[in-house]
């Protein structure tokens, strides 16, 4: 009987793309913002990073021994976690700052709901929103050895000028991960060549923030405002990495047209009227609540049913 | 122009290098012809033959029983061994009748025509019947009865479903460049029978040589044209073809022939020209032996009712011990535990792998990423649905049109999780529809 062979159904093959693989390119994706708020941050950035990682992937390593689970560090995406949030935290934030964000993000957003998957929010903005209603001082602290005063978005908010070009590379104040649309951009370029992620979500929130910037911003149609808020703050880093988050954003291509457009609205507000500079951790955590509504919402009409394309 | 194709689809590895230029080779049946009474969608037949009787090649064996069902026909001379349940690639038994091949290959006479003009409509579709001609693409629905729709004057298009999107599928493309005059006649034979239709060739375009061939053969009719698909899979799936050469789409619960259609596959569409032109009976098809166990791939005329051992032996034999063997492509065919399986009327290759994707990578929890959704060609939420089907939810599973799945398997190869999705779908419809059935 040894000679018998594997069986099972079709189909009998299977791409080689993997839950780790994707994880993988996630953090690679996330090494050029990570390595230029090293840079312009400098060892408090680098120390930041590396205790809030290895706590997200302790913190998931422990669980799992705890709870006689196979361990589901391999799959990467604790460390995806962990960088996300270090990408969200100030170089000043003392490092037990670290810790209990990558403790809350891994055990009470994720692996309480069941870990990979299952959590409805994604956990590195829930820790980040965590942290700043725990301990608004040292999460909204951004002074530094290179920097001080205001953010680029404070200041802006404030009606003050801002130097656009150092914005966009990332010579400005900020959370470690933020501040350099360009690095952000070449690591979202590098994540949609390999399909990892696409544009529709991204694309949808970028151009209806702009809408929103220039129908309620007060400037009108003005170039410098825009990209000012474009390149400042965490857009960049929320639109191509955390609303793009799997697990939190709609599975369905229309759905993902509405996410956008929601957190597009939502930033806009938070960013305009709200009493805050910034807004993107708390459109894109609430977006992730309204992401079942939205998904029952926006099924997809399956081949041949009236309504469709060319039916 | 852009290319004709439909929304969704996968690139699998195609691996079909390893065949495609090998000659179409006949194989001699050294052993017992086994013929399974269920080898199409249907009743299965009633044999006519008893133990200890004498056939001949070409001699019906068994007759259909009932209006979808289909008569079988000897493939060799011998004796009747036996009539017993003889397991088949589903894994099922099925009652079978067993052949003793006596090396003879002793012929039956063959009533052929010389002019399609010689016969009536009904006679032409009655051939079809008669010859026992079934879809042989793998779905093995009796081919009269597509000939034959309710209202044939609606039928507008007659799509020759050249496409073989399967990867390591070699059988069609073999037969397209070595006997593209039959595939054409064939065609053509259909076009008479629906004289308000237009003939198409739909070939993926992976095969430019069959692409120009055909079209060199067909430039002088003008109701017969080529048309080159994107290389997809399932291009070849049937309401996928129809959409991408005329731009309709059917769901479910539709035949090809609402949306004006009759879709057959090549090696069907000779078997229409052999039964109609020559008067033979199905008794052959095309078999790709393929996969990097095996010593010599290569494409094979194959006598129905030949056992799989004989195949592998064709072919040189395994060069490396295979550890998955399957019969069809790997997108849709059956994994077999043993070889010793014949050959039917529906088995378009025996695939031999020299390593298990499906036990090598263990499945892990779903990540939303929404990869299914972006291949199923079906447009449904293939994430849902296998969530629906795990805790049987029946309601949620029909709203959201868990019925519309092909079970193509684009969802299971494309997810990163190692999902088995279009497995849990599968048995959800399979437990639905034998529901259907009981009502």
């Amino acid at each position: 009987m040894s000679d018998l062979m594997k069986v099972s159904s079709n189909p009998h093959v299977r791409s080689k793309v993997t839950t780790s693989s994707i994880m993988l390119a996630v953090v690679i994706a996330l090494l050029p913002a990570a390595g230029f708020g090293i840079y312009n941050f400098g060892l408090d950035a680098l120390i930041l990073i590396v205790v809030t990682v290895a706590t997200t992937v302790c913190t998931e390593y422990a669980y799992g021994k705890l709870m006689n689970r196979k361990t589901t560090i391999g799959d990467y995406s604790a460390v995806v976690t962990g960088l996300l949030l270090a990408l969200n935290l100030p170089s000043s934030a003392p490092w037990w700052i670290g810790v209990i964000g990558g403790v809350f993000a891994i055990l009470v957003v994720k692996m309480l709901f069941g870990g990979l998957g299952q959590n409805f929010m994604n956990p590195a903005l829930a820790a980040r929103c965590f942290l700043l209603v725990s301990f608004t001082s040292i999460m909204t602290n951004f002074d530094c050895d290179t920097y001080t005063g205001a953010t680029p978005l404070a200041a802006l908010k404030s009606g003050e000028g801002v130097d656009i070009l150092k914005m966009v590379v990332g010579r400005t104040s900020g959370t470690i991960g933020e501040t350099s649309m360009i690095a952000i951009v070449i690591g979202a370029c590098f994540l949609v060549l390999l399909g990892v992620i696409d544009l529709r979500i991204p694309g949808s929130y970028i151009v209806t923030f702009v809408l929103f910037l220039c129908l309620f911003g007060g400037h009108g149609v003005d170039v410098a405002f825009i990209s000012a808020h474009l390149a400042g703050g965490g857009l960049m880093l929320g639109a191509f990495f955390m609303a793009t988050d799997y697990v939190t954003r709609p599975i369905t291509k229309a759905g993902q047209y509405v996410f956008g457009i929601l957190l597009g609205i939502l930033t806009g507000i938070f960013r305009i009227f709200g009493p805050s500079a910034e807004g993107v951790s708390y459109a894109i955590i609430i977006g992730n609540l309204l992401v079942p509504l939205i998904e029952k919402a926006t099924l997809p009409k399956a081949f041949g049913f009236k309504g469709g394309k060319r039916a | 122009m852009a290319k004709l194709t439909f929304v969704g689809g996968i690139h699998p590895f195609d691996g079909k290098d390893m065949s495609k230029d090998k000659p179409i080779k006949e194989v001699l049946p050294k052993g017992d012809l086994v013929y399974p009474l269920s080898q199409h969608i249907g009743a299965p037949a009633t044999p006519i033959v008893a133990k200890g009787d004498h056939v001949l090649t070409g001699q019906k064996i068994a007759e259909a029983s009932g209006f979808v069902s289909a008569p079988i026909y000897a493939t060799v001379s011998g004796t009747v061994k036996a009539i017993e349940p003889r397991r088949v690639v589903t894994g099922d038994n099925v009652m079978s009748i067993v052949v003793e091949n006596d090396g003879l290959y002793g012929e039956v006479l063959y009533s052929g025509v010389n002019s399609l003009d010689d016969l009536t409509r009904e006679q032409i579709i009655n051939r079809v019947k008669e010859a026992g001609v079934v879809g042989m693409g793998g779905a093995g629905f009796p081919t009269f009865i597509k000939l034959s729709p309710k209202e044939p004057e609606k039928i507008e298009y007659i799509i020759a479903n050249c496409a073989e999107c399967e990867p390591y599928l070699t059988s069609d493309y073999r037969r397209i460049l070595e006997e593209p005059e039959k595939l054409v006649e064939g065609l053509k034979i259909m076009l008479h029978l629906f004289p308000g239709a237009q003939g198409i060739l739909a070939v993926e375009d992976n095969k430019p040589d069959c692409i120009e061939l055909l079209k060199k053969l067909t430039k002088e009719d003008a109701r017969i044209s080529v048309k080159a698909l994107k290389t997809k899979y399932p291009q070849g799936a049937e309401r996928q073809i129809i959409y991408a050469t005329t731009g309709r789409s059917i769901n479910s619960t539709m035949l090809p022939a609402d949306a004006g259609c009759i879709v057959d596959n090549v090696d069907t569409i000779v078997a229409i020209y052999h039964a109609v032109m020559l008067g033979k009976p199905l008794m052959y098809r095309i078999v790709t032996v393929t996969g990097d166990a095996i010593a010599d791939p290569r494409n094979f005329i194959v006598r129905i009712g030949t056992n799989y051992h004989e195949l592998v032996e064709e072919a040189g034999g395994f060069k490396e011990p295979p550890v998955k063997i399957v019969s069809g492509g790997p997108m849709m065919g059956f994994g077999i535990f043993d070889l010793d399986v014949p050959t039917t009327k529906t088995a378009s290759a025996l695939l031999c792998m020299t390593q298990d994707d499906v036990s090598r990578m263990e499945p892990g929890p779903c990540i939303n990423c929404g990869k299914c959704v972006e291949v199923c060609p079906g447009r449904v939420v293939p994430r849902r649905l296998a969530d629906y089907a795990e805790h049987y939810n029946e309601e949620a599973f029909l709203a959201e049109n868990g019925m519309e799945c092909c079970e193509c398997g684009c969802c299971s190869f494309v997810c990163p999780a190692k999902r088995p999705l279009t497995q849990t779908i599968k048995s959800m419809r399979k437990m639905q529809l034998a529901k259907r059935k009981k009502k």
